[in-house]
């Protein structure tokens, strides 16, 4: 049956958008910004996981770590130095700073790596296992266990630890925060410190699914996630995970069934249509305004 | 509800003063631009530009009455520029025979564009403007996105037995001595160039005369109230959705006649071409050159165009830099001490409140 | 209502009959009927959390009511939108001021002239001579809109530069440009000093004379609404408490121990 198994696929794909969503999704939720650099965090772990392998022949599991080592302190560091000096600006001149940290991530992979595309050794295993018709590739299994143990650890992260909860209390309101004697500062990095590294897994995932890594392969699984935050309600995390592994589903069904070219056409159509039934998506606040 | 007064501040009371200017601007650049091809002492790289540099103001301009007088961002104003585009193109194709003069042809062309652009800024717009902030901007992303995946699989050709059209290419025929107009992802191929800077420059002049036309209008107020405090301008019986639909329509319609010149300047034209980051890139035009401020949106449209052309001895690092620009702009104007010190400076005098 | 069969006695402009609200099962306005009749000033008084400023987002369409009717000129305005609201003659002022804070203060009460003196966009873009001449008319009655609120000195300055008692005034300001019959004005008076709410009373009462309508205030300055309603309804819980003249309510047993506790 080929439903089930453009079914899986279309879970492992989502998996992925799931894992760079709730990046967006948590960096939303607490600094209140669209970061526009989140998708070329992930071209960055990419390339490190793949001199780590190619290069330093170093094992898988060391290359992931070295790519999340990097991300994380690169995340750090362009919250830092380019989003905290405007955390009182206007939400445009943040905006526009994200999209200039993007230019400068792309175009520096350039000048450093070229613009060619590199392509990414095949570190996991290519089998595949057949669950009654449909045949699915480890790949495929493995990035949707990786999804669900990050989902699970990072909800029991946010429920379960100190640093959690304070930062459901930033999401909710920064300044009462600060009073309570939170330091909003210190959880906004760690918020982008999270966020980068989970870029990192899902950037690793992702140049072993599609082999190859170009300085701009950030740009449209960067845009999928967004859309796939917003299409779950952009600042909930269990919303970025329904909408990531939602997104992915209708993509893969939608190449299969109707046409790839208009694919992308068709992910953004039902994102309209969501949104019109639940305009702050699927497990979005309702805002409400006080007269 | 958050006010979002303080992007708004540079849209001061001096308006009339900035009103004049930017038509002064326009002429003035024309002029001297005139001046210098006449001389020869232009370089082909950038008379190559003088073009795309009217058709991206006409568009700015536009993407400015939308984010910076409405106050809704919007992520896919390539999106109306492509639609303008590949109309005009396929309007100039199909008049090509009837019509033999550029300019009569380029004017039917742009404002068939502009009027495509506006249908389709108006459809969009229904769903859009029912939501708001990140999620209006969101769905403005998607609709650029969709508009542009439909380019890319649209086939558009006319032959003796009138005008084809089709989604599929296998299903795309034409009779013999037919001309292909749109081309799937190959976008339009062989088009007339019939664009030139003169009508790019009254293109700019008349986006200018519409916007500020409507700004210091009945619609303009109401559109500038229903941006500071929404509640407020429903309470004075000013309708919201349809407020913002006139901005956002204007607006696509302008993208729609710039992309029209815009298409009609190259031989061909992919439907890559205006694909996000092009929609993005007007917004930087827009942001940098101040919401709601008209004059600073052509001078950072033109600055912005111009300065990786003038980095270009840097080749490879030119991008880059480009980025690095961007993001101290933002740094220093949003950083309020220094714009202190820089507004006291001109003031002359000893530092007062801002 | 009983008052409709007395033919001595004039229609209420306004007419509320057993309004109510609830918010999630929780009550927060209840049974309320009250009547505003052609250029009265009403008061409605009562504790913080009474339920003032919702009923007032009633009159107006921001919230629909669970029960009852509004009754606005006789109509009954089930179905209207806040928009429609303005239309049909009901102006009002925010607590928390909403006042267009990018706009100039000329331009702020110009907004107020939408639908009073209308034309198209079209107009406005080719600067046909419809525009001229309602731009001109608009101007002249903005300018004597500010005049009458002592605001004309401020035309040019940005609204949210204006000093707090004068942005509350030009609220009202721009609330008249509507060409209302009833105005309703949610705490004019605060944030104001003595000498200020003094001058207040008088623009009040000038307005309800100079423009012949009806104004229903909300005001915890008890000097102002003794000093210029000539009927009080107290609000207490979301439930009407009492209704009268201000020398009953200030005489009101019930009122008083709303209004100290027990």
């Amino acid at each position: 049956m080929q439903f089930l198994s453009y079914l899986i696929n279309g879970l492992g794909l989502g998996s992925v958008y799931a894992i760079i969503a709730l990046g967006y999704t948590m960096v939303y939720g607490i600094a209140k910004m669209l970061n526009f650099a989140h998708g070329d965090i992930i071209m960055i772990g990419a390339y490190i996981a793949f001199f780590a392998l190619t290069k330093f022949a170093l094992p898988f599991p060391l290359a992931v770590l070295a790519a999340i080592a990097v991300c994380t302190m690169l995340g750090v560091l362009i919250e830092r130095l380019a989003y905290k000096p405007l955390r009182q600006a206007p939400s445009l001149a943040v905006l526009i700073t994200a999209i200039g940290v993007s230019y400068f991530l792309q175009n520096g992979a350039q000048i450093l790596w070229s613009s060619s595309s590199k392509v990414f050794p095949s570190v996991i295993s290519t089998g595949s296992i057949s669950l009654g018709s449909a045949s699915v590739s480890y790949l495929t299994l493995l990035t949707i266990a990786t999804c669900i143990v990050v989902m699970i650890c990072l909800t029991l992260f946010i429920n379960r630890t100190k640093t959690g909860s304070a930062m459901r209390a930033c999401s909710e309101d920064k300044g009462a925060s600060m009073l309570m004697g939170i330091n909003v500062n210190m959880i906004i990095s760690i918020t982008f410190a999270i966020g980068s590294g989970l870029a990192a897994i899902a950037s690793v995932l992702l140049a072993s699914t599609y082999p190859s890594v170009y300085p701009t392969m950030g740009s449209m699984p960067g845009i999928k996630a967004f859309t796939a935050a917003v299409f779950g309600g952009i600042g909930s995390i269990p919303g970025a995970f329904i909408g990531g592994l939602l997104l992915g589903i209708i993509e893969i069904f939608a190449k299969a069934y109707i046409s790839t070219q208009l694919s992308d056409a068709i992910v953004f159509g039902v994102l309209i249509v969501i949104l019109l039934i639940k305009p702050t998506g699927l497990l979005g606040k309702k805002i409400n305004v006080k007269v | 509800m958050k006010e979002k007064s303080s992007v708004f501040s540079r849209f001061g009371d001096k308006k009339n003063r900035g009103r004049l200017m930017s038509f002064a601007l326009v002429i003035i650049a024309y002029i001297a631009v005139e001046v210098l091809l006449k001389t020869g002492s232009l370089g082909s790289m950038f008379s190559s530009l003088l073009v795309p540099i009217t058709c991206y103001v006409v568009a700015a301009i536009g993407l400015n009455l939308n984010v910076g007088i409405s106050g809704e961002l919007n992520l896919g104003q390539a999106g109306f520029m492509s639609v303008g585009a590949f109309c005009g193109i396929c309007v100039s194709g199909i008049l090509a025979g009837s019509i033999t003069a550029g300019i009569p042809r380029l004017i039917i062309a742009i404002i068939c564009g502009a009027v495509l652009a506006a249908v389709f800024g108006f459809l969009i717009g229904i769903p859009v403007l029912k939501l708001q902030g990140d999620y209006l901007a969101i769905v403005t992303l998607a609709f650029g996105q969709i508009i542009k995946s439909i380019f890319m699989n649209a086939y558009i050709g006319i032959d003796t037995e009138g005008l084809h059209f089709s989604f599929v290419e296998s299903n795309f025929k034409l009779q013999p001595g037919g001309k292909m107009l749109l081309n799937g992802p190959m976008g339009a191929t062989g088009t007339q160039k019939i664009a030139n800077f003169t009508i790019g420059t009254v293109l700019v002049i008349v986006a200018l005369l519409v916007v500020y036309n409507l700004m210091f209008s009945r619609s303009g107020r109401a559109i500038m109230a229903a941006r500071d405090n929404r509640i407020a301008a429903e309470s004075v019986g000013i309708p919201i959705s349809r407020t913002k639909m006139l901005a956002f329509v204007t607006s696509a319609a302008l993208a729609g006649a710039a992309g029209a010149l815009y298409g009609l300047n190259y031989s061909t034209l992919v439907p890559n071409k205006f694909d996000f980051n092009t929609s993005i890139l007007i917004l930087v035009y827009v942001v940098l050159g101040g919401l709601g401020n008209m004059t600073g949106t052509i001078i950072s449209t033109v600055v912005l165009i111009l300065l990786p052309e003038l980095l270009r001895s840097l080749q490879d690092y030119r991008m880059l830099i480009y980025a690095v620009v961007l993001i101290l702009i933002m740094l220093v104007t949003n950083n309020e001490w220094l714009m202190t010190k820089w507004k006291s400076l001109f003031s002359g005098k000893a530092k007062g409140g801002a | 209502m009983a008052d409709n069969t007395d033919k001595n006695v004039k229609a209420p402009v306004l007419d509320v009959q057993d309004l109510g609200i609830d918010f999630g099962g929780l009550t927060a306005v209840n049974d309320l009927n009250m009547q505003v009749y052609d250029g009265e000033i009403v008061g409605l008084i009562g504790p913080n959390g009474a339920g003032k400023t919702t009923v007032f987002n009633l009159l107006t369409k921001v919230y629909k009511p669970t029960r009852g009717k509004i009754y606005f000129d006789g109509k009954d305005t089930a179905g209207k939108s806040v928009v429609d609201i303005n239309k049909a003659g009901i102006a009002r002022t925010f607590q928390n001021i909403r006042l267009f804070g990018n706009l100039t203060v000329l331009d702020n009460v110009k907004t107020g002239f939408h639908n009073v003196i209308p034309y198209s966009p079209i107009t406005a873009i080719l600067r046909l001579p419809k525009y001229f001449n309602s731009e001109k008319e608009i101007n002249e009655k903005a300018m004597d809109l500010l005049k009458i609120m002592e605001l004309d000195k401020y035309a040019d300055y940005k609204a949210s530069n204006l000093p707090y008692g004068a942005q509350r005034r030009l609220e009202i300001a721009r609330a008249l440009a509507t060409n209302p019959k009833l105005l309703l004005l949610d705490e004019p008076a605060a944030g104001m000093n003595p000498q200020e709410t003094a001058e207040l009373m008088d623009m009040i009462r000038f307005v309800r004379d100079h423009f012949k309508i009806a104004v229903l205030l909300i005001e915890h300055d008890m000097k102002l609404v003794m000093g210029i309603c000539e009927r009080i309804t107290v609000l207490n819980y979301g439930m009407m408490l009492a209704q009268g003249t201000p020398e009953e309510i200030q005489s009101n047993p019930e009122v008083i121990k709303a209004y100290l506790g027990d």
